[in-house]
């Protein structure tokens, strides 16, 4: 009860108070240095190594061993090389593809929850449909067509795909906020309807918004890992998934090249475990409630 | 003497330490005797009426005692207060609104529930229906959902189920607060109500609206930052209040000390930090228009006449 | 409840043709000649069998006539059941071929989809009131859900069929054999089956286990729950009611996790060379037999659709709001 009520007369303190537990938090704490490990060793680490990931450098189907940490393929490639590489695509696949959906999510949400009426029942329409749309299989009948396949088309199109659960989420969310009293008092007091959104409504959401972009983010990951698995990956970049479909292309299983196929998934879930690790911490961190005692 | 509450000190856990909500509240209640439980949200009066039958998960029973009808209400221990809860102390909660399982027929959850009690339905059933149409609804709700009903008549089904087994003690939280003017005169007549045919022995109104309680409580508690300051027949507490909390709840002193107040909470970061960490003295010191030094040490309880007791240097 | 059923009939309707005409649009739309590419890359050594291709597909594009007649065309062979033709097994009708490989796919999807969801679902309740398997079991859970589907099959694979040896790797019976209805091909049949169904049932498993148990918590404290409480009620009236109304939203979820189930089915397939829709979809893939992709996507699109009307019927039976028609917009 007490922490309620100054949890609504105090703003300012709030956010301090939310960056402390955060920060305090095991949950985000591991969560995020995983994420952000992961994150710099593929921002940095193509740096150091060289840049064409699918050079024939040493011995074929090499073991792991000093020189070639993670082995190499069946070709002769350095695994590690194309793992630091496929760790870049797959951020830069979680970047975009989630910024994307998490943008066209918003935008529907706001507009259907704050117009209501026509343009509601259009919009909601239109998430359901997306929503019960197999996403995978159109993005798989899409992808097929593309001719030239990169990491960039691929993340537009999951984005494109992706959003519905964000707009159902932020629509319910407006809805409920846009009938507040300080929302009705920013109306009279004749500020746009985008203005309202940013400043009243969105703040007040911010800890949900915060929470689905990072889930967008996993899950475009996902998605890219399935579609490069597929053959329908970049055709100029290497990515976790394409390695996961090379090696089992070129029968590593059969050969017992482990090193070929386990890192690249391990990665992933590492990375995408790590942010949902995150997010129940930051859920706790949102809602004092769940804080453990 | 239905209940009677000595120093009890009931606690919040946070991260930051206990939040001393409750610090020391004695009162006694009379048979038949409703009293009403006034301030401002965040002054204790949720987790008084909340200690006498549930303790939620992160409150601590710290000290001091409730006995109801001579014996002790055992207020830490979740599981010896199961015995006591509904058939002596029940509650009318705030959100009565979303107070019955949605998924369930009312009179099945009524029935499941009794029998979890180890009471048979059928027993009761004549009573239940005869209590229903008391408050003008008919039997036909018990085969509804909670959803097919309004909010009144969601409202009244849960004032008849809490007072189903005529509890000596009835707490009504905030049970006014979400409905309109109207409903609220019904819903507080229908407590008088209550009273008067037994179906509940004494009752603590808890409400921060003071115009309403004062229409129906015999006596008025006025609780500020987790202890009673004053106590006092309805009337006394509205025509003369002594404490100049009260004063300001009631509006004898006008808006500035409220705005005043409302001013210096919104600027205190974390948690109320006199809950967390109580200032010595008089905890109304820093809003109190009258404050002096002397209000630095803890003020006395003063009877100023029979029944009307404040806690204030500036009583006299 | 007849308002609601109509919506959903109405948005699965939509969905549909939405389906179909991304099917139609997206090889007009998309730069470059897919019939070219299709016949350049299968340049089947058969010269009358190329031909016969050649003439049918320029007949099916017929991009002589306007796009809106084209799009007429396309419907209307739809409704005949004609999908086309495949390439990659030419010359058998797309929906025979998609027909042959189904059954597999189903065969996979179902078993997986409702055990992971009923195990689930008992797994989360039970975490929800069990501090120290909550500890245990959301973590592991979290781990799960975040595991890619074809990195945890390729793993069983590797663990259970190279290492140990115990399971077969690809394909959905043994060479040796033929499809039969005796004893010997179904044993054979299941042995082939198991690795790919526990591989979807595990990964499956992880997000209702986490979702019930939220649920269940959220249910617990809820205003009913701590109304039942104040009243004395023993808790397993408590739990049985929370369990009861946690389990609802999770019936919508089984529908609306179903394109990522079917998702994860089809490169499980890929991994064990599984002769369903997965290994049919790649084989479409590497062949650029369109007619081929978008049938296979048809068919999903129907089966989540159908799947999805099954589950409100089911939800609407057991959730009493849905069925008073109150909140007959709720989706």
């Amino acid at each position: 009860m007490s922490a309620e009520v100054v949890l609504q007369t105090e703003r300012i303190g709030r956010r301090h108070e939310h960056l402390y537990f955060a920060l305090r938090n095991p949950k985000v704490a591991i969560g995020l240095a995983i994420v952000l490990a992961l994150l710099l060793l593929g921002l940095f680490g193509p740096f150091f190594l060289s840049d064409s990931p699918n050079e024939y450098v040493g011995p074929k189907s090499e073991a792991p061993s000093g020189e070639y940490w993670f082995g190499t393929t069946y070709f002769g490639q350095d695994v590690f090389t194309q793992f630091v590489h496929g760790l870049r695509s797959s951020y830069l696949v979680g970047t975009l593809g989630g910024g994307i959906s998490f943008v066209i999510g918003l935008a529907v949400g706001f507009t259907a929850g704050y117009r209501g009426g026509m343009v509601d029942e259009v919009l909601n329409m239109i998430t359901n449909v997306v929503l019960v749309l197999p996403a995978l299989a159109v993005l798989i009948v899409i992808s097929s067509y593309l001719e030239v396949r990169g990491v960039v088309s691929q993340a537009v199109i999951i984005g494109i795909f992706s959003w519905p659960w964000v707009a159902r989420a932020v629509r319910a969310q407006t809805f409920t906020l846009a009938n507040r009293d300080y929302v009705d008092l920013a109306r009279l007091t004749g500020k746009r309807s985008w203005q309202i959104i940013v400043r009243e409504i969105m703040p007040n959401m911010a800890s949900y918004l915060l929470m689905s972009m990072i889930l967008l983010f996993g899950g475009a990951i996902l998605f890219a890992a399935m579609l490069d698995f597929i053959g329908l990956g970049p055709a100029n970049a290497v990515s976790l998934g394409t390695m996961m479909q090379q090696s089992m292309a070129w029968s590593s299983l059969h050969l017992g090249m482990w090193w070929w196929f386990v890192p690249p998934g391990l990665a992933i879930t590492l990375i995408v475990g790590a942010l949902y690790i995150t997010n129940v911490g930051l859920d706790e961190v949102f809602n004092p409630k769940l804080r453990e005692m | 003497m239905t209940l009677e509450v000595a120093d009890l000190q009931v606690h919040y856990r946070t991260l930051k330490g206990d939040v001393r909500a409750l610090d020391g509240v004695s009162f006694s209640l009379a048979d038949g005797e409703i009293v009403g439980l006034a301030g401002e949200s965040g002054c204790g009066k949720t987790t008084l009426g909340k200690s006498l039958i549930r303790l939620d998960g992160r409150m601590r029973h710290v000290g001091g005692t409730a006995v109801l009808d001579g014996d002790e209400l055992p207020i830490g221990d979740d599981k010896a207060m199961n015995a006591r809860r509904w058939k002596e102390v029940s509650i009318i909660p705030q959100y009565s609104m979303s107070a019955l399982n949605p998924t369930r027929k009312i009179g099945k959850m009524i029935a499941e529930l009794l029998r979890a009690r180890g009471k048979s339905y059928r027993e009761f059933k004549d009573e239940l229906v005869r209590r229903l149409e008391l408050v003008g609804l008919t039997e036909k709700v018990l085969d509804n959902y909670p959803i097919e009903l309004s909010g009144g008549m969601k409202q009244r089904v849960v004032m008849v189920l809490s007072t189903l087994l005529d509890p000596s003690l009835l707490i009504a939280d905030e049970v006014t607060s979400a409905l309109d003017v109207t409903n609220q005169r019904a819903v507080a007549e229908t407590l008088v109500r209550f009273r008067d045919m037994g179906f509940v022995k004494s009752m603590i109104v808890v409400t921060h609206d003071l115009s309403l309680v004062y229409q129906i409580a015999d006596t008025i508690m006025v609780m500020y930052a987790g202890r009673i300051v004053e106590k006092a027949p309805a009337e006394t507490i509205i025509k003369s209040p002594k404490h100049p909390y009260t004063r300001a709840l009631i509006g004898a002193l006008p808006e500035v000390g409220l705005e005043y107040g409302d001013e210096r909470l919104q600027s205190i970061p974390g948690k109320p930090p006199h809950l967390l960490n109580p200032p010595t003295g008089c905890r109304f010191r820093a809003r109190c228009p009258l404050a002096s030094e002397e209000c630095e040490a803890e003020p006395p309880t003063v009877t100023v006449e029979a029944g009307h007791e404040v806690s204030c240097w500036k009583a006299n | 409840m007849g308002r609601y059923f109509r919506r959903k009939l109405l948005i699965y309707g939509l969905t549909f043709v939405i389906a179909v005409s991304i099917n139609f649009a997206v090889p007009r739309l998309m730069p470059g000649d897919p019939v070219a590419r299709m016949l350049t890359r299968n340049s089947v050594a058969n010269v009358e069998s190329s031909e016969a291709m050649r003439g049918y597909f320029n007949e099916l594009f017929g991009l002589d006539v306007p796009l809106w007649q084209q799009y007429f065309n396309y419907w209307g062979a739809l409704f005949r059941g004609d999908l086309g033709v495949s390439v990659f097994a030419f010359p058998s009708p797309v929906a025979t071929v998609v027909a042959d490989a189904l059954p597999y796919t189903l065969a996979l999807l179902l078993p997986s989809i409702l055990l992971s969801w009923f195990v689930g679902n008992a797994l989360g309740a039970m975490a929800a009131r069990n501090k120290l398997l909550d500890n245990g079991a959301l973590p592991i859970g979290y781990v799960l859900t975040a595991v890619p589907y074809m990195w945890l099959a390729i793993l069983l694979a590797w663990v259970g069929g190279i290492i140990l040896g115990w399971f077969p790797v690809a394909g959905g019976y043994s060479f040796a054999l033929t499809p039969a209805f005796t004893w010997t091909f179904i044993v054979d049949l299941v042995h082939h089956w198991f690795l790919p169904f526990l591989s979807l049932f595990v990964v499956a498993l992880g997000g209702w286990a986490i979702g019930m148990r939220n649920l269940v918590i959220y249910e617990l404290e809820s205003d009913y729950s701590n109304y039942l409480q104040a009243l004395g009620a023993p808790n397993r009236l408590v739990r049985r009611y929370a369990f009861r109304n946690a389990v609802l939203p999770q019936i919508t979820g089984l529908a609306l996790q179903l394109g990522v189930v079917v998702g994860g089915a089809l490169v499980t397939e890929v991994v064990f060379a599984y002769p369903g829709l997965g290994s049919l979809l790649l084989n479409a893939i590497s062949s650029q037999d369109f007619f081929l992709l978008q049938g296979i996507l048809l068919f999903i699109v129907i089966g989540v659709l159908v799947f999805n009307f099954l589950a409100d019927v089911v939800y609407v039976l057991v959730d009493p709001r849905t069925r008073l028609g109150l909140e007959g917009g709720q989706s």
